[in-house]
């Protein structure tokens, strides 16, 4: 049997669990799989997190370097996020240049991030135009197995939570210092199978679905990012919907991030 | 956003509620569509709306390139969304950047999502976007323009498919943004409706919103989306409608 019959059966049996309300792991249509969090799992990182959601896994790590200030924001510091989805976390992803789903990944994990203002990054200033903290944010995503964005934003917030500022290290304090947090945005993202609105999907359930869409909230009921993604469409109104299921799972996931 | 600079913040909003430019917050800036602006291309459109200028062509359905990309039971949508060096104050270095390749990339599958790609197996429509001049609310002028060009094209589609950003200005929910309205705003949310259907096919956002500030900026895009939808068609009756064409021109 070719791939893409397979694909097509498996398709069709997604969609006609679908709805009657059941998926093919047996969660219900609004359910996750189990979210651990594993901070601090790289230690030669300033900050970092494993997460794994189901069998999907990212691991993000933080780096803070001196650096110079964008000549546009002489007074705040620069923050770098980067997904990387390395071909040893699925068969579809290939070495090379960045894919644009890899591109993609990175940038709606930055969006969330910032727009939040998870880190005042004017805090991150040293000397103004002169000198500042450089935030590196690198995701790997090592298994894939559904819901990348969700897995590397979690990570990314985790990491970013538990990072230490290495400023003696560097000679621009007597000490160490924990960043700041002052946001927690998390990303939910959700897939149309038909009629039916599913969370937390599958490799398959992505390939099966038409639509997907991230909705990014923080601890203050405020939306920060939002993206659709694949072919497929929402209502305004499945928008909504899924703006408050975004906002019910956030705070659960949020809570995740901050723990252990 | 992403403002945490040294500039001024312009006054955005006056308290009579009048924008940086005197529109009213559902007021959008003037569209012009032109169908057909260039030769080469199977269908093309240039779009002037506020200070953007953008020209989208489109090729095919056509061989695929690069050739493994192909599929066996549909045509592949791709596109290419790509600004001038010079279409911004401070010189853009020229090719894609992570940005353009996001935008690319959303936009191929918004309209992969309303063209018949069944009818066409193993073929490529392309869809080239290129921002001349911009202003903010280039994806969406890219989007009007690539429609535009895609029916030109002749290529069957379940509909047009407009596209407008809305945002949030000095507290209010605000229709289809310029410049200093996104870079001192305090969100960007940019869409494309089916209008037979009233589905969103593209929709991102940035910045940040309450869920009610969301829904309302989401009717107003519906709205604003339902103006461009109009101009669309316009601009493909002036070309194509019998009573105003010049033959040899609608041949071309």
């Amino acid at each position: 049997m070719s791939d893409e019959v397979r694909a097509e059966i498996l398709t069709t049996h997604i969609l006609d669990l679908a709805k009657s309300g059941r998926r093919i792991d047996g969660r219900g249509l609004d359910d996750w799989r189990t979210v651990t969090v594993e901070p601090g799992y790289v230690t030669t990182a300033d900050g970092s997190a494993l997460v794994r959601i189901g069998d999907t896994a990212a691991l993000c790590g933080i780096k803070l370097e001196p650096g110079k200030p964008f000549p546009d924001t002489p007074n705040a510091g620069v923050l770098t996020t980067n997904a990387e989805l390395i071909p040893l976390s699925s068969p579809s992803f290939e070495p090379g240049p960045p894919h644009p789903r890899a591109i993609e990944v990175s940038r709606v994990v930055d969006r969330a991030i910032r727009a939040a203002e998870t880190i005042d990054l004017t805090r991150l200033c040293v000397t103004p135009g002169e000198k500042c903290w450089t935030c590196f944010v690198d995701i790997h995503v090592l298994d894939h197995a559904g819901n990348i964005i969700d897995t590397a934003s979690l990570a990314a917030l985790s990491a970013l939570t538990h990072a230490i500022v290495p400023a003696k290290r560097f000679g621009l304090a007597e000490a160490d210092y924990a960043l700041e947090i002052q946001h927690r945005p998390v990303e939910c993202t959700f897939v149309r199978l038909g009629d039916a609105i599913v969370a937390d999907p599958l490799v398959d359930e992505e390939k099966a679905c038409q639509g997907r869409l991230t909705v990014a909230t923080d601890e203050v009921g405020r939306v920060v990012a939002m993206q659709k993604g694949l072919i497929g469409a929402f209502s305004p109104d499945d928008v909504k919907d899924i703006v408050e299921r975004a906002f019910k799972h956030g705070d659960r996931l949020r809570s995740l991030a901050a723990g252990a | 956003m992403g403002s945490v600079g040294a500039k001024e913040v312009p006054t955005l909003l006056t308290p009579d509620g009048r924008r940086i430019d005197g529109r009213r917050l559902d007021e959008l800036r003037p569209l012009s569509i032109t169908a057909g602006a260039l030769n080469q291309a199977d269908g093309s459109a240039f779009v002037e709306w506020g200070m953007n200028k953008v020209m989208a062509a489109v090729y095919g359905p056509r061989e695929v390139h690069p050739r493994h990309l192909q599929e066996n039971n549909k045509a592949i949508v791709q596109c290419r969304y790509n600004m001038a060096a010079f279409s911004v104050d401070e010189r853009k270095r020229p090719g894609l950047d992570r940005r353009s390749q996001e935008i690319s990339k959303v936009i191929a599958e918004a309209f992969e999502s309303v063209i018949f790609v069944e009818e066409f197996p193993r073929t490529s429509i392309d869809v080239y976007i290129e921002v001349l001049q911009a202003n903010a609310g280039t994806r969406c002028a890219g989007v009007v323009a690539a429609s535009v060009a895609l029916a030109d094209a002749g290529i069957p589609m379940v509909d047009l498919l407009p596209s407008v950003a809305v945002g949030k200005v000095a507290g209010s929910i605000a229709l289809d943004l310029k410049k200093e309205e996104d870079n001192f705003g305090e969100a960007d949310l940019p869409m494309a409706m089916v209008p037979q259907s009233g589905r969103l096919v593209l929709l991102q956002m940035e910045g940040h919103m309450n869920r009610e500030e969301l829904g309302q900026a989401l009717d107003l895009g519906v709205q604003g989306c339902r103006q461009i939808h109009e101009k669309m068609k316009g601009a493909l009756r002036e070309r194509y409608a019998p009573s105003s064409a010049n033959p040899q021109e609608a041949n071309a």
